[in-house]
């Protein structure tokens, strides 16, 4: 995709963004340059607190009303933006700039309908009257796919799915075909099969719109599927920007290459890796070190890269990098291999046939007034002594519900669940003490987790005197046993969870977890909400303390990757269904479930070689209220052989290894069918 | 030319806050202030806020030492001073029966502060109780008590406390019973919408998942984390006994006399106004400062406690 | 919807029921034998038997309440005994009155209530704001008996612009009424201003910081376009609630107010009567005002719902 060699449309250029707060005042974006052209389309990475939404917000001028941009020059069609004036300003957002935002729902008035907030726009850049803007709007609509786009036009926000929602607010920013269109984050809160669905549509307007791209994110992976170019920021700063392929294939900054080893690969191998993990913190803007910011993380350190801050030059044609040492950076496939090691072997045995906890046809139904919610219906679970065992599924697919029913916090109304083979009682009040140590949780939102007026020891320390029986003194001592095993200093004692960062407030969590020696950890999206390189460090946590403690995991996510990388063995789930359960190494070879099969080509891979065949999913996942008679899949499923899949629920197949799939389509058949949906570039991965 | 375009400015929007700035990068390692001296510094941002707290003080000084204070006895009439203009021995000047207004007014606080203090004290413990309990059991138990509340909250606080005080008798006892049941529900209402919002959060719901009673989650996580919108809550519930208790003095249900109440020397003060207007206006400027500072207070508070929300 | 209203219509009903036999039992049953009160501790034991039986007191306490209740339903709210007339038209002369001065205070506060908070949330953190803000948070909670006394002394007292006292005559038309209801509205209209001020405040700032008007502005949309259509629209929905409560604690809540100026309104007749230990005109009083009150808030939750599209679509 090369981009047009005339003037760029889009031009940044040594721009600075401050922030007054009650901190004083931080430097958030630092000297900032980049280059986009017309169809070209340039995606910006960074984690929190790299500025790159401050970056994209500063350029156009929407800050809030302490933040100004200090310095710099920012180039639309060669008009320069900063120093215009309110209304002309005005005039060029809508017409010449569009925007898509992270959450649909919330960038919508909920008190007006879709077809008039989409018609605004036409309205006022287009000269248009009500009738025409209307037209408009429909034709809009109707090029970003919405299906019965009169309709919708007449909706309320809350109405619609999250997936439909944003193609409303594509179809906004580009009714002008602005020359700049920003899209930030814009697929992070949807589901991996929708955000697959949005991709591909922003992939194929990228060809009929002439709008230059900026396209912000953390995800490498989604980087893949729509940029040209990349840039990775870094605490307010860029440390390299070049081609998609290049970048990955031949990074030239510490930061990149670390960055491309902490997300995991899907690994059809029997060994489990730990991932790269950076160590320190990305540090606040208001205390950078001195000479090149990331140095006191980067593996390459020398004693130059402590004196002055390296700028950013290209270092290679149109590649560039802002570190001094670019040269000695290795090939990630090399760096990979030495920064990593082996942390076990995949068991899919269970050792000495011990099932430690079993869901047996469990059923979680809610009563609502319109109807039953059928959130949990009929799930088969086995969890084996020292195993992982990787739950995946979208919204509305039970997982977290399921790990709730184990564990108590919501009662089950139907089916068993044993600990043993022992019957649990329903919920956590009516359980033994003894009952309760084996059990325990790590939560979604770290924030939460943790009591705020309590500080880290002793929330470590509760679980250790109530459910080990430790006094006061012995309680003391295993803490900070436990605070060490989570790689956290004992200064941390006493802190309070304000004081720590989201990554340090979850191996709390952990340690908390692990205080009274369960049998099994519920994990349940623990690290979705952290970044990039944090989770990565999590990860290679969970998987050391459990080879040292033989501890079992239900590992609840919607992140594939994650989950193959961690788990023993995978079951995918689906409107509180199992659809396919088997090992991590068989789940990446057909055959798999039509609906495994859509996830695994809708996951976006950070890896511009590995090669997915698109299966797409229609519409959106039916409420748990509604579920579709026969196999509850086959509205939406690509292989939908008609009649008897929405007739007849399916049977189990079951496969070499207990692999086993819920599905009317016989194994070898599937096997044949799917034969090229995902093809691993195995050169990389191992 | 381009204008300068004022009355665009006056309808600006363009505004987002403070806030979407927090969430722009991780404290990592750094360490921020404990709680209570981050609420210390911001309140002294605030002047508003101080102004209100330090006049709150100073009135809560008076209502504590207000009889060894007051230059003179507030009961002792003298026929001489009936009326008397403001001086400098007495700078309030004296009522109907010669007292000295100013004595009258620093011994009246004390009235204030103890029937509106109590009243306030039992209604956010029992609210506090009811709130917790209804609000973590949920269920019908929480709906029909509720709804009881709500039966209370349907009169409006002055009539409810008429009713009730004419029946039983204006004493002082029954006047801080009638102040807790007028505020029970209120109080009640906050700590229940903390609890709802607040049983739900991980770490309760990791309380349980230890096996911990209903008590300790009760008491010892949830009951702690909604100190704040509580404290605030009960200031603001001070001030408004305050006013009820002035008004309950102003039609003559309050406490009788010759006790100091000043919504009572308000009342009889009228008849003098003409002639004596100081009679009415210190006791009755003396109200609004307390009133406003005490509201300059809450205020204060909720905007130092609870920075991200706090409703009215 | 329907359901919705259905259901909050119950929720009113038993509401009121509910108040009603509160009254009913702090009028009838706390106070003690009524016979004795009103024939004196010297009277005959015969005498108050007769009397007793004459009021109807020796019926079981339910269906006393019954009785009264069904009565009161069906509009025979009895004879007050120290007015010496029926109860009903008394109660409705004096609440037409309260309505007069409920207009009036309502069209001050309303309108002004409403401009300020929404200027103070645009000009938040200037001095415009801190002045709207401090000088709001100074009129809440503040006794009207203060105000009202203030207001007296300065406007009809120094300046002699409007009467001190507004006791009008029973029959008197608006038009006359208007220079007497000048004061007092004012007077209520300083503290419900204040409620107003501040609820507008805070959800135009709320709604300020919301990512669809940063969406509005970003579609380069004028300023007063992005304010009136997509900001107003929403923040307005709880000042609505705000305004509709309001209503029914200016009809029934004015005690101290009508108190400070002699005005003859429903709140006035309800002290007279506690003053008077007029049971009959007690009850009647207060569960009518317990009434409006009742269906103020039951309007207010109605007419959010009817607005906002989340729950009338849902």
């Amino acid at each position: 995709m090369a981009a047009s060699a005339s003037q760029p449309v889009f031009e940044i250029e040594g721009l600075c963004v401050d922030y007054t707060t009650e901190l004083g005042v931080l430097h958030a974006v630092r000297d900032v340059s980049l280059a986009i052209h017309e169809h070209e389309s340039f995606g910006l990475v960074g984690e929190s607190g790299s500025g790159k939404s401050t970056l994209a917000m500063g350029a156009i001028r929407y800050l809030a009303q302490n933040g100004r941009v200090t310095d710099g020059s920012v180039r639309l069609n060669g008009v320069e933006l900063l120093g215009l004036s309110d209304k002309d300003l005005r005039a060029l957002w809508g017409a010449k700039i569009g925007v898509v935002y992270q959450s649909p729902l919330s960038a919508l008035n909920p008190s007006i309908v879709i077809g008039k907030q989409l018609a605004e726009v036409a309205r006022q850049h287009l000269g248009m009257d009500a009738s025409a803007a209307r037209g408009r709007v429909q034709e809009m609509l109707t090029k970003v796919a919405m299906p019965d786009p009169e309709a919708v036009m007449k909706r309320y926000p809350h109405q619609l799915s999250g997936g439909m929602l944003q193609r409303c607010v594509i179809a906004m920013a580009l009714m002008t075909n602005p020359s700049l269109l920003i899209m930030d984050e814009p697929t992070t809160a949807l589901d991996v099969t929708t955000q697959a669905v949005v991709l591909d549509l922003v992939a194929e307007l990228k060809r009929e719109f002439d709008s230059a791209i900026l396209y912000i994110t953390h995800d490498l992976g989604v980087i893949t599927k729509i940029c040209d170019r990349v840039g990775v920021m870094y605490a307010g700063e860029f440390m390299e920007q070049a081609e998609l392929k290049e970048l990955f294939k031949r990074p030239l900054h510490p930061y990149t290459l670390d960055l491309l080893g902490c997300v995991p690969h899907f690994d059809p191998t029997p060994q489990k890796r730990s991932l790269v993990t950076i160590p320190g913190s990305i540090p606040r803007v208001d205390h950078l070190p001195p000479g090149c910011i990331f140095a006191p993380r980067c593996g390459f350190v020398e004693e130059a890269c402590t004196q002055a801050r390296p700028p950013l030059v290209a270092v290679d044609g149109a590649h560039l990098s802002a570190c001094r040492r670019w040269q000695v950076v290795p090939p990630p496939a090399e760096y990979l291999r030495a920064a990593t090691e082996a942390v076990r072997e995949v068991q899919t045995e269970c050792v000495a046939r011990e099932v430690l906890v079993a869901a047996d046809d469990t059923q979680v139904h809610f009563k609502a007034p319109k109807g039953t919610v059928r959130a949990v219906d009929g799930v088969d679970l086995e969890v084996c002594v020292g195993q992982t065992l990787g739950v995946v599924g979208e919204s509305g697919s039970g997982k977290t519900t399921v790990a709730r029913a184990i564990i108590g916090l919501t009662p089950r109304t139907g089916g068993d669940i044993r600990l043993r083979g022992d019957s649990l009682a329903l919920s956590t009040a009516k359980r033994p003490r003894s009952t309760l140590r084996e059990i325990q949780m790590v939560f979604q939102n770290p924030d939460a987790s943790l009591n705020p007026t309590r500080s880290v020891g002793d929330a470590i320390m509760r679980p250790l005197a109530l459910l080990g029986g430790l006094d006061r003194r012995q309680a003391r001592d295993k803490a900070l046993e436990l605070l060490e095993s989570v790689s956290l200093p004992a200064s941390y004692f006493d802190r309070l969870p304000h004081e720590l960062s989201g990554g340090e407030k979850q191996r709390v969590a952990i340690a908390r977890a692990f205080a009274a020696e369960p049998g099994i950890i519920l994990c349940d999206e623990p690290i979705s909400s952290l970044d990039v390189s944090v989770q990565g460090s999590l990860m290679n946590l969970l998987m050391k303390l459990q080879v040292e403690k033989q501890t079992s995991y239900l590992f609840i996510s919607h992140d594939l990757s994650a989950v193959q990388h961690l788990s023993d063995v995978i079951a995918v789930v689906y409107l509180g269904h199992v659809m396919e359960v088997g090992d991590a190494t068989t789940v990446l070879t057909p055959p798999f479930h039509p609906y495994t099969e859509a996830l695994l080509s809708a996951v976006p891979l950070a890896d511009p070689d590995v090669k997915q065949k698109p299966i797409r999913l229609s519409g959106s996942v039916p409420s748990a209220m509604n579920v579709p008679p026969g196999c509850r899949f086959h509205p939406r499923c690509p292989r939908n052989l008609g009649d008897i899949c929405r007739e007849q629920e399916p049977p189990w197949r079951v496969g070499e290894g207990d692999h086993r799939i819920y599905c009317h389509i016989p194994l070898d058949e599937l096997a044949r069918l799917q034969a090229e949906t995902l093809v691993l570039d195995t050169e990389e991965s191992a | 030319m381009v204008e300068p375009n004022v009355k665009d400015e006056l309808f600006d929007t363009a505004i987002m806050d403070e806030e979407a700035v927090k969430g722009f990068s991780e404290p990592a390692q750094q360490e921020r202030p404990r709680t209570w001296r981050l609420y210390w510094r911001r309140l002294l941002k605030r002047p508003a806020a101080l102004v209100g707290t330090v006049i709150f003080c100073f009135f809560l000084f008076l209502a504590v030492f207000g009889p060894w204070i007051a230059p003179y006895d507030y009961e002792k009439q003298s026929a001489d001073l009936r009326l008397a203009t403001p001086t400098l021995s007495h700078p309030f000047g004296a009522d109907q029966f010669g007292r000295d207004i100013l004595s009258r007014i620093v011994v009246g606080t004390r009235n204030i502060f103890l029937l509106g203090g109590f009243g306030t004290a039992v209604a956010v413990v029992i609210g506090t109780a009811i709130g917790l309990f209804s609000g973590y059991i949920g269920g019908n138990t929480d709906e029909v008590v509720m709804r009881l509340l709500d039966v209370l909250l349907s009169f409006p606080s002055l009539l409810l406390a008429l009713v009730l005080l004419s029946t039983v008798g204006p004493s002082n006892i029954n006047i801080v019973f009638v102040v807790a049941i007028l505020y029970i529900p209120m109080v009640a209402r906050v700590v229940r919408s903390m609890v709802l919002d607040l049983k739900n959060k991980e770490f309760v719901e990791a309380a349980r998942v230890r096996g911990e009673t209903r008590s300790y989650v009760l008491f010892r996580e949830i009951l702690p984390n909604s100190l704040p919108p509580l404290l605030v809550e009960a200031s603001m519930r001070f001030s408004y006994s305050i006013f009820l208790v002035a008004s309950l003095g102003f039609l003559g249900l309050g406490v009788q006399p010759p006790s100091p109440d000043w919504g009572l020397q308000i009342n009889q003060a009228r008849a003098f106004f003409a002639i004596a207007p100081w009679v009415l206006l210190f006791p009755a400027i003396t109200i609004a400062v307390l009133v406003i500072a005490t509201n300059l207070m809450s205020d204060g508070l909720r905007q130092v406690m609870l920075p991200g929300g706090g409703r009215n | 919807m329907a359901r919705f209203i259905l259901r909050r219509l119950g929720f009113m009903v038993m509401t009121v029921l509910l108040a009603s036999i509160i009254i009913f039992w702090a009028t009838t049953v706390l106070p003690g034998d009524l016979a004795s009160q009103i024939l004196g501790r010297f009277a005959t034991e015969e005498a108050k038997s007769q009397l007793r039986t004459e009021l109807g007191l020796d019926r079981p306490v339910v269906v006393q309440y019954g009785s009264w209740l069904g009565n009161y339903v069906q509009g025979d709210w009895g004879k007050s005994p120290s007015m010496n007339t029926l109860v009903r038209p008394i109660v409705f002369e004096r609440l037409s009155n309260s309505l007069m001065l409920a207009v009036v205070a309502f069209a001050m506060y309303v309108p002004l209530g409403i401009l300020l908070g929404l200027i103070a949330a645009l000009r938040k953190n200037t001095w415009v704001d801190q002045t709207i803000s401090v000088g709001s948070l100074a009129f809440i909670g503040l006794p009207e008996f203060v105000s009202g006394l203030i207001l007296i002394a300065i406007f009809a007292i120094q300046l002699n612009w409007f009467p001190a006292q507004s006791a009008i005559p029973p029959d008197t038309s608006f038009i006359e009424a208007l220079p007497y209801l000048i004061l007092p509205a004012i007077t209520v209209a300083l503290t419900s201003l204040a409620y107003v001020v501040r609820m507008t405040r805070s959800s135009t700032v709320d709604v300020l910081q919301m990512d669809y008007v940063r969406t509005a502005n970003l579609k380069g949309l004028p300023p007063r376009k992005v304010l009136f259509t997509h900001v107003l629209r929403n923040s307005l929905l709880p000042t609505v609630t705000v305004v509709a409560i309001g209503i029914g604690w200016l009809i029934g809540g004015l005690i101290v107010t009508e108190s400070v100026y002699g005005y003859p309104g429903i709140g006035r007749l309800l002290l007279f009567a506690i003053q008077r230990r007029d049971l009959v005109l007690i009850q009647s009083t207060a569960l009518l005002i317990v009434l409006i009150y009742v269906v103020a808030n039951l309007v207010a939750d109605i007419l959010y719902a009817v607005l906002n599209p989340r729950i009338r679509y849902s």
